[in-house]
């Protein structure tokens, strides 16, 4: 609450989100300082719900710092080729497990491979697996949850009964079940997160869906004539997509982090590939020789879990101010 | 209440099933089987020798049946014979390295709430001053690092740095301090967190503000007033914690070499020891149910508002 001055909140506290469904006179007449917002712009679309949650975003030290380590790891993963001094694979055998030195900034491994470089790679693999997984997740989470909350009746049911079920797996161990199963790779990871990670979206979705039925403008647009299809994706899922983005960006950290995870125990990412988990993994067994091998990689994990929980909380206190 | 409590029980059959009949078929619906060679690129069994072991594993047989079978023999608790450790039963495996993973889990969680509990209360009392910010960031730390990560700077710090602990093993009590703190760190953080908001929302309370104003001291106000009304909502963190502990010592028993439960089960999942894996994974899920029983009771039992 503290981070949100209440001249800026106003508008998205009163409880309920604006509504998208309602025509367009009614939602700028909620915000009379939309023109002073240009640097809402980036948002999605135009309305004044995401400018202003935007624009408390960009009050809010700790999230705008989590998004630049965010947005630099991105740049990192994307330019890889060009920024790593060396090939992940190139080894030298004439130097293994050295300490940090000038020719290998963070030192080699026990393969006489480059740490920086591989570490350079290694987010590569975070940051395909943190959006990736969540692309996944959303695709499959968001229609079920959709579904189940507004058809309702025995279909709603049944896919709760479902949920439920699904819910009551440990998830990590069904994730490593899945794992060992289908064998290590970055598709099998893909699969292996998206079966069980929709399950805590869906829900949320159909939460909100089943409360959002039930309101008024969309009872207005029913009177008007709208059909279930249009009711649904016009009206209904663009008021319940604050919630389902909140879900998204606490989402990442986790999908990266189940990575790591899986990685780091031999059932994640096919080496040599390099993956920070794995690094932390193989690195374990050299701490007391060569500290350097464990703890880079493992200090990269925590920046990048750090980064993505400061955005995340930044991301939910802007979006619905009541939260905090 | 009663009601309640049979009808969640009841519940827990179909739960436990359905979980059985998933980790099946996820184990016999992916490519691989027991019967490959352990090690990597080894010459495979010959066809009769396969034949034969699978009859005597009963893999030979139709899938809904090796389902039946296993059920009705789970329900008596007899898991089978280990494909992994051949000489051994499941059961015995499971007696001699689930007492280790409780002991270890519950120490966690001790520390977990004592140590939550005692930050979230000191961030509330000292709101927007340095006990918040300090609690605040040990929190933060605490669930987004995942544990491996969390593990290897204490190892660093206190073993290595400062030579305090051993990085391993499971002797004495010196062995048990690492592995209990880093379990505990992630249950701890949340804990903190939601003992802080807890607490913030009850100290502006009317009926805190009562307390203070017929003049009792700050000590009372805190501890008799708010913090007991306070707690309510932290026991159905309980729930999602044992959760937590519980996926987190797979990592941690492993990086420790703690002889328990967790290390068992990602080598019997890398090896496809199917008896091995669907026992530990209903073992967890029933405990895991058990236990979020236990805590939804407890909250009934606790806050009298709530009824079933």
């Amino acid at each position: 609450m503290a981070l949100s001055t209440p001249a800026s909140g106003t508008d998205a506290r009163g409880g309920s989100i604006p509504p998208r469904g309602l025509p367009p006179e009614e939602l700028r007449g909620q915000s009379p300082r939309s023109e002073q917002a240009s640097v809402g712009r980036a948002a999605t679309g135009s309305s004044s719900l995401w400018r202003d949650a935007f624009r408390r975003l960009l009050r809010n030290k700790l999230a705008v710092g989590g998004g630049a380590v965010v947005i630099l790891l991105c740049l990192i993963a994307i330019f890889a080729d060009l920024l790593a001094p060396y090939s992940y694979t190139k080894t030298n055998f004439a130097r293994l497990n050295e300490a940090p030195t000038r020719d290998y900034v963070l030192g080699t491994d026990n393969l006489g491979r480059d740490l920086l470089s591989r570490m350079i790679y290694g987010a590569r693999v975070s940051m395909l697996v943190g959006l990736g997984a969540q692309i996944i997740v959303v695709a499959i989470g968001v229609p079920i949850g959709a579904l189940s909350g507004f058809v309702g009746g025995r279909t709603d049911l049944l896919l709760t009964r479902f949920i439920d079920v699904m819910y009551a797996f440990p998830r990590l161990l069904f994730v490593i079940l899945v794992m060992s199963m289908l064998g290590a790779g970055l598709t099998n990871i893909f699969i292996a997160i998206g079966l069980t990670g929709w399950v805590g979206i869906a829900r949320q979705t159909r939460g909100q869906v089943l409360a959002l039925r039930a309101k008024e403008f969309v009872e207005s647009a029913r009177s008007l004539g709208a059909r279930s299809g249009r009711l649904l994706i016009r009206h209904v899922l663009p008021n319940a997509l604050s919630p389902i983005i909140v879900a998204v960006t606490f989402g990442i950290p986790e999908a990266i982090f189940t990575e790591a995870a899986l990685s780091f125990i031999g059932v994640g990412i096919n080496p040599p590939t390099p993956s920070w988990g794995q690094m932390v993994g193989e690195g374990q067994q050299y701490l007391r020789s060569a500290w350097h091998l464990c703890v880079f990689p493992s200090i990269a994990i925590a920046i990048t879990m750090l980064s993505f929980t400061f955005l995340g909380d930044g991301v939910r206190d802007a979006l619905d101010p009541k939260l905090k | 209440m009663v009601q309640y409590a049979v009808s969640r029980l009841v519940w827990l059959i179909p739960t436990l099933l359905a979980m059985a009949l998933v980790t099946f078929l996820v184990m016999h619906a992916t490519p691989g089987s027991p019967l490959d060679p352990v090690a990597e690129g080894a010459n495979p069994l010959s066809p009769e020798a396969q034949r034969n072991l699978a009859a005597a594993y009963g893999l030979d047989k139709p899938l809904w049946e090796q389902f039946a079978i296993f059920v009705g023999r789970a329900v008596r608790g007899d898991f089978g014979n280990s494909f992994v450790y051949k000489t051994r039963t499941v059961r015995e495996i499971l007696v001699e390295t689930f007492p280790v993973s409780l002991f270890l889990g519950s120490m966690a969680l001790a520390l977990a709430v004592a140590g939550g509990v005692s930050l979230g209360v000191l961030a509330a009392t000292y709101q927007n001053r340095m006990w918040d910010y300090a609690s605040v960031t040990l929190a933060t730390f605490g669930v987004a690092v995942p544990n491996f990560v969390l593990a290897v700077f204490l190892i660093v710090l206190f073993s290595l740095v400062l030579p305090l602990f051993p990085t391993g093993g499971w002797d004495s009590w010196r062995n048990w301090v690492l592995p209990t703190v880093t379990l505990a760190l992630a249950p701890m953080g949340i804990i903190a967190r939601f003992t802080r908001a807890s607490m913030l929302e009850v100290i502006r309370a009317d009926f805190t503000l009562t307390a203070r104003a017929k003049g009792l001291s700050e000590v009372p106000v805190i501890l008799k007033h708010a913090f007991k009304n306070a707690l309510i909502p932290i026991v159905t963190l309980l729930g999602p914690m044992f959760a937590a502990v519980g996926t987190g010592s797979f990592f941690v028993e492993s990086i420790f070499r703690v002889p328990g439960m967790g290390r068992f089960f990602v080598l019997s999942m890398t090896g496809r020891d199917y008896p091995m894996i669907m026992a530990v994974v209903l073992c967890y899920g029933a405990f895991l149910a058990a236990m979020n029983l236990l805590v939804d009771l407890a909250y009934g039992a606790l806050d009298p508002r709530i009824r079933y």
